[in-house]
């Protein structure tokens, strides 16, 4: 089963036709709505930035593109993208990487276990664990445990699990805050192959990432949607809720 | 699955990975008994198997509130949710090395433990057993609370005091069967049975709602 199913994830016909939708996508903690609603269709080498200020819901969004938060209403739909196994992927969370603030790295394991656990773990095809070391630039490293590096260095042997594992969708939430200006323009690149070989990349950011040329989705401040409208209403519901439970 | 298995195993035995305490808290309980109860042998060895299967209760519930708490504090939990494995096998892997890291050294920790109490051969045999078939549904209950409270910044406790109140089913039947083994007119396979089915039981549900909690917890 893996021959053909590799040759649709690679072949010409599955990259040209990969696409992610959102379609009325309205996110939020809980029941109170954060940000939305969202109508965007990203296709295969684009990329969206979002965009926003601090609680605007950039990570909300991206939390639930990456399926750790159930969308309050509408949809996220891949199309042309294929599963590790090979099956067409049904969920974006199939086929995509998330990588939020932490680094989901254990710090007393060394960086080359660490990395090896992920590309087991993720599966399907990627770099070796040196090729990748080698591409966030810090070869000859695998052999250190991971909390003996510095937080910069921590980051980029993280963001070096997109490599180990293949996944046609990137999802990237603040990727580059703790890398100095070289690791910021080293990662660009490999943010500018990953969607040459036909990939996403969904980012929210505030550095360049080489990202000039895409498409851009600005979350207005929703201060007054969530203070106002939101908890009050909801305090009084789940108290009700909570009050009968016990 | 296997790899989860084999790293969370490989985490429990490094450096601060917390394996052992179990074991030395138990021997703490077990231990203390005797100066408590004093130096009659024949009651020791009559109330012997429940110290013991106490002792072991207590000693899995104390390393369950780090079953998924490490993974949630360096963001690994949210891939472990997202990932190509299904989140119950995810759990089931994650139960099975805890159980083989802290279980299991109570099990092997027992038959000193039970000369401490002056136990018949018999008994030592009976505990060790008891205690290899019930420990597993103890981590598997217990997952389900460390799932619930994982998102909480001291569930330590809480996970404890949810847990123990589904234990107990476990406790009961585990103690009845050891002294079915020992005692002559009372049974041994009923409760021992029971007891197996409860695992089995557990072992099923439990990690299907612990994915369920995790999921539901995702922030």
């Amino acid at each position: 089963m893996p021959g053909p199913g590799r040759g649709r994830r690679s072949g010409p016909p599955a990259v040209t036709t990969l696409s992610v939708s959102l379609a009325g996508l309205v996110v939020g903690r809980g029941v109170a709505a954060v940000a939305g609603p969202f109508d965007v269709v990203i296709r295969a080498g684009a990329a969206l930035v979002v965009t926003g200020p601090n609680g605007a819901g950039k990570s909300t969004l991206l939390r639930t593109l990456a399926g750790l938060l159930r969308p309050l209403g509408g949809t996220v739909t891949v199309d042309g993208a294929a599963t590790p196994d090979g099956e067409p992927a049904v969920r974006l969370s199939e086929v995509c990487h998330y990588v939020g603030h932490r680094n989901a790295m254990k710090p007393g394991v060394s960086v080359g276990d660490n990395l090896l656990f992920w590309a087991r773990f993720l599966g399907g095809t990627g770099a070796g664990v040196a090729d990748a070391l080698g591409a966030v630039g810090l070869p000859g490293i695998a052999h250190l445990p991971f909390g003996y590096l510095s937080a910069g260095q921590q980051r980029r042997a993280s963001l070096a699990r997109l490599l180990v594992a293949e996944r046609p969708v990137w999802i990237l939430d603040e990727p580059t805050s703790a890398l100095d200006a070289a690791s910021q323009d080293r990662f660009a690149t490999l943010v500018g192959a990953h969607r040459g070989r036909g990939g996403i990349v969904v980012a929210a950011t505030h550095q360049p990432l080489g990202l000039e040329d895409a498409d851009s989705l600005s979350l207005a401040p929703s201060a007054s949607a969530v203070s106002a409208a939101g908890p009050v209403e909801i305090d009084e519901a789940a108290l009700d809720a909570a009050e009968g439970w016990l | 699955m296997s790899t989860v298995f084999a790293r969370d195993l490989r985490l429990a035995f490094q450096g601060g990975g917390g394996a052992m305490t179990g074991v030395i808290f138990f021997l703490a309980v077990v231990a203390t008994v005797p100066f408590g109860v004093g130096p009659d042998l024949n009651l020791l060895s009559r109330i012997g198997p429940a110290i013991l299967w106490i002792g072991a209760l207590l000693s899995a519930l104390l390393t369950l509130d780090r079953l998924f708490q490490a993974d949630r504090d360096d963001g690994t939990l949210d891939l472990l949710i997202t990932g190509p494995t299904p989140l119950p096998l995810t759990v089931l892997a994650k139960c099975l090395a805890l159980w083989v890291a802290s279980g299991l050294p109570l099990v092997a920790a027992s038959p000193l433990l039970g000369l401490f109490l002056a136990l018949s051969p018999q008994a030592i045999g009976a505990v060790m057993l008891t205690l290899l078939v019930g420990t597993p549904a103890i981590v598997f209950i217990g997952a389900v609370g460390a799932a619930v409270a994982v998102t909480l910044p001291r569930g330590g406790l809480l996970v404890s005091v949810l847990v123990l109140p589904l234990a107990i089913p476990v406790l009961i039947f585990g103690v009845s069967a050891t002294y079915g083994a020992v005692n002559d007119p009372d049974p041994f396979w009923p409760p021992f049975m029971i007891l197996c089915a409860l695992t089995l039981f557990f072992g099923a549900l439990g990690p299907v709602a612990a994915a369920g909690a995790l999921k539901a917890g995702a922030d």
